[in-house]
């Protein structure tokens, strides 16, 4: 198995980590019995992403994908958060070996499902803006 | 804490040793002959592979007539259930007993059997990680060839009552075959003494290089060849002998059963004090019987992270080790064995196996029961699923 430099630097000094007391948005994909779970906290002021912090039970390419994927929409506009794809978080990193491309999938999937949690507890329905939030191949 | 370097993956692989080098090392250039030659120079490699063919024997109580040198412990294993079914197919017997946490060598070997026409049952284990004899005596049938059971597990090290289950196949006429790769050098094997038919064994686990292993037959016990060609390995098993690998697989396995128990003592007493030290971490436990496991091994499950993190993360303290099986890493679901154990799947992805030797320093013991505790909490600082264990939302095993 071979991570790239980014990935195990990622993988060793994850950037965003932690929880965000009074979060405007919290997502939580993946289950334990697949070996992975990524929490995102978001706080959100005027449609920006202004902070944002993850918890991850997951192999080294999960913990990366995640750190890297708050990376990239920290202090970003929810339009463009609601934009990133795992392929960006998997360039960004420099690549994921194949077995691995799943986490960068949660990755994106974490984001979405904060900013569904946000919009939910601002009292509008995220499925027209966020839309549907997968499933995890691998783990169907 | 200074940065240490410590290679506690044994079961893995091993460093060639200094003396199966210094052994092996004429055999690549001064004494470069093929075996098979006629003159000095082929007589002198075919005498090396004899003196090496003698030490293998001697080692696991057999005749060196009764040791045939392969290129893994895995055509070792292959040989055996392929080459007992071939002898035995006429006769109608397609069946096969073996139990759920083979090497993969075994159970691949079994399933590509099953894809022609054979019948296998996998036996289960203990929660404690044992093969029951009185569960493969009621799996043997009529048409029962060959029962392939483990002498000691790869990644939970228990070793199993290979004399009594040999003793069994004895008294129901059925062939009996171990996988011994983990358990060679490091526990006393006596084939005849434990009525064992066919052994597999493997060099680079015991210091020899990588891509030499050995197959024991019992004598009278004539088994199909599995590779064709040549008249090497009296007949049996084709392919120029690769004299170094042999040479160095000798002289490894003399060494490793030199003074076995002396050193199993000491390794045990080294591995007790990794567990002990290591189960202080809270939500923890030791997979595998504590007493019938193999000298070095330890595989711990810790609650709330995940395997491959764990062993990123102990490497960038030095440490070597694995998570269950180095062959499972190349696929997501944690390892059958561990499954087999009754694990969930939360519990076997967070496992922990660490192989040491009777060589291991103190140091490097205080070392690793210093820095994996450090390296748990902060993985579980960060985990989600252990906030919820935590919370009494989530319960482990």
């Amino acid at each position: 198995m071979l991570y790239s430099e980014k990935v195990l630097d990622h993988f060793s000094n994850p950037r965003n980590v932690g929880e965000i007391e009074n979060a405007d948005g919290i997502g939580e994909v993946g289950n334990a019995k697949c070996g992975d779970i990524m929490k995102m906290y978001i706080k959100v002021d005027n449609g920006i992403i202004t902070d944002v912090k993850f918890k991850t039970f997951g192999c080294g390419a999960a913990v990366a994908t995640s750190s890297m994927a708050t990376e990239l929409i920290k202090g970003k506009s929810i339009d463009d958060a609601l934009k990133l794809t795992n392929k960006a978080v998997v360039e960004a990193l420099d690549g994921l070996p194949a077995v691995k491309l799943h986490c960068s999938v949660l990755a994106e999937q974490a984001i979405k499902s904060a900013l569904s949690d946000y919009y939910t507890r601002q009292g509008i329905d995220p499925l027209p803006i966020v839309g549907e939030i997968g499933e995890c191949e691998h783990c169907h | 804490m200074e940065k240490r370097f410590i290679y506690a993956d044994n079961a893995a692989t091993t460093q060639v040793s200094e003396e199966v080098l210094n052994a092996m090392l004429p055999y690549f250039r001064s004494e470069y002959g093929n075996a098979s030659s006629i003159y000095k120079k082929g007589r002198d490699a075919q005498k090396a592979i004899e003196i090496a063919r003698e030490k293998v024997a001697k080692a696991i109580g057999a005749q060196p007539n009764e040791i045939y040198f392969t290129s893994c412990g895995s055509e070792s294993d292959n040989w055996a259930i392929k080459g007992v079914c071939d002898k035995l197919a006429a006769k109608g017997k397609k069946h096969i007993v073996t139990s759920v946490f083979e090497h993969h060598a075994i159970l691949h070997t079994c399933e590509y059997m099953e894809k022609h026409g054979y019948e296998v049952t996998y036996v289960p284990i203990d929660s404690k990680g044992l093969v029951s004899p009185e569960d493969v005596k009621n799996a043997i049938r009529e048409d029962t060839a060959i029962v392939s059971i483990m002498f000691a597990n790869n990644e939970i090290g228990t070793i199993q009552p290979i004399e009594e289950i040999a003793a069994i196949c004895r008294e129901k006429g059925v062939i009996f075959h171990t996988d011994a790769v983990q358990a060679v050098g490091h526990v006393e094997i006596d084939v005849h003494k434990m009525g064992i038919d066919l052994l597999s064994l493997s060099g680079h686990k015991i210091h020899a290089q990588k891509g030499i292993g050995a197959i024991y037959i019992r004598k009278g016990l004539a088994l199909p060849n599995y590779l064709h060609g040549g008249a090497q390995e009296r007949n049996k098993r084709a392919g120029t002998e690769n004299v170094p690998a042999i040479v160095g697989l000798g002289t490894a396995i003399e060494i490793a059963c030199t003074d076995i128990t002396k050193k199993a003592e000491i390794t045990t007493a080294k591995r007790n004090r990794l567990i002990d030290g290591i189960l202080q971490i809270p939500h923890t436990r030791l997979n595998g019987d504590r007493d019938k496991r193999l000298p070095g091994n330890l595989n711990i499950s810790i609650e709330g992270i995940e395997g491959e993190s764990l062993l990123l993360m102990l490497d960038m303290n030095g440490i070597c080790a694995s998570s269950g099986s180095a062959c499972t890493s190349g696929s997501l679901d944690p390892s059958h064995v561990l499954l087999a154990l009754g694990l969930k799947h939360e519990v076997a992805h967070g496992s922990l196996r660490l192989s040491i030797e009777d060589d291991i320093p103190d140091e490097d013991v205080d070392y690793i029961l210093e820095v994996v505790p450090k390296v748990v909490e902060r993985l579980r600082a960060m985990s989600p699923l252990w906030e919820r264990i935590v919370k009494g939302e989530a319960i482990g095993n």
